[in-house]
């Protein structure tokens, strides 16, 4: 199974670590070559330093086909657009996007990437800590529908996109 | 028409600025404070200092009643999704963004952005309609980069067109190792034919390249 990871921070770092650990063969790419010192030193996978919006960029990585595509870099849009270059491009099997703006987190679980919101997950996790109701605020949106054409719909018709 | 610009940069500044001077409705949002306050001095009160790429801002600015949502700041990835939540959320019948890395022109137009302007697209098409065109690419460098991996697109009128590979006169220090026909890589053999359109992989050496090109491209066209 192959993972490509955008973005080295912690949470990329961890989940690179716990996918290799558990065989996958793992891809992580960040800007700087810094963000790799959070990987451990037992770390079995690829660490590349490049750009993870550049689609040539992952394409020689050989990020093309990959079984799980994860965008957790620090900007919400740098992940929505890496997100959609795996799926759209690269043929990613299952994506995830990291998007901590609640609405955009919603916004683009509509277009078909699933998303994991940390604002919303927080949020939760303190008032579900502080003993208070944690209302309608899901730390992850997962998508009715696969992401392909997502905006096109106006040039379908109703009703034919479900086929 | 109600024109809604996202990015306060030079181009944003004097894109709003022309559009109210023709007469039309205009409304700029730039995220940095001060850049929208200089401007807001400037051109009145046209100007919202907040995010365009967040759905709460872009509503508050009238998305939901806007002709058209030009995305024009200088990051790619907020132009892609200020077009795209203009269009999902708040049904914009036309959207246009700014397209800094040609490369991502396609994908643009792939998740549904009505039209893509490219700064640096034009630029380079103003440039190459003036050198000749030479289709040796470097896909990439070896070792400290003393061999290079070199790509050489045959175009039609190349002299390798319809030869043999053993009949060329590849440079020492060059092999030629491969052939993408029609999208399919092929090991490249001593009879293989080469044909029009093929791409040739080779590794080789810097100064090798001179010759490759004679060999594959053939003469560059003066213009």
């Amino acid at each position: 199974m192959k993972a490509v990871i955008v973005g080295c921070g912690r949470v990329g770092a961890g989940l690179a670590d716990a996918l290799d650990r558990a065989g996958w063969q793992v891809l992580i790419i960040d800007r700087t070559t810094a963000a790799f010192d959070r990987l451990p030193a037992s770390f079995g996978g690829t660490a590349l330093r490049g750009d993870g919006t550049d689609e040539d960029t992952l394409r020689r990585a050989g990020a093309e086909g990959a079984d799980l595509f994860l965008a957790l870099t620090e900007g919400d849009n740098r992940n929505v657009m890496a997100a959609q270059l795996g799926v759209e491009s690269l043929r990613a099997v299952r994506t995830v996007a990291k998007i901590n703006d609640p609405v955009r987190a919603e916004a683009y679980a509509h277009l078909g990437i699933a998303t994991v919101c940390r604002t919303n997950l927080m949020e939760v996790a303190v008032l579900s800590f502080l003993g208070q109701a944690v209302g309608d605020r899901p730390g992850v949106f997962i998508p009715e529908k696969a992401h392909s054409h997502a905006l096109d719909e106006s040039a379908v018709p109703a009703g034919s996109t479900e086929s | 028409m109600f024109v809604l610009v996202v990015g306060g940069g030079r181009v944003g500044y004097y894109l709003t600025k022309e559009l109210i001077d023709a007469g039309h409705e205009c409304v700029l949002m730039e995220k940095e404070r001060g850049r929208a306050d200089a401007i807001r001095d400037e051109i009145g009160s046209v100007v919202i200092a907040q995010d365009g790429c967040e759905g709460k801002y872009l509503r508050e600015a009238g998305a939901n009643r806007a002709d058209i949502v030009a995305a024009v700041t200088g990051d790619d990835e907020d132009n892609l999704v200020i077009c795209q939540m203009a269009k999902h959320h708040f049904d914009v019948p036309r959207t246009i963004a700014r397209v800094n890395n040609p490369k991502n022109e396609a994908l643009f137009r792939h998740l549904g952005v009505d039209e893509i302007i490219s700064p640096t697209r034009m630029i380079l098409g103003s440039i190459e309609q003036d050198i000749p065109i030479h289709e040796l690419l470097h896909l990439g460098a070896l070792g400290e980069g003393e061999l290079e991996i070199i790509e050489a697109h045959l175009q039609p009128g190349s002299p390798a067109v319809g030869r043999v590979v053993s009949d060329l006169r590849v440079p020492a220090g060059c092999s030629l190792f491969g052939v993408i026909r029609n999208g399919a890589p092929t090991p490249l053999r001593g009879d293989t034919i080469l044909a029009e359109g093929d791409k040739v992989i080779a590794i080789g050496r810097p100064d090798c390249e001179v010759e490759l090109r004679e060999q594959l491209i053939g003469e560059p066209e003066e213009v």
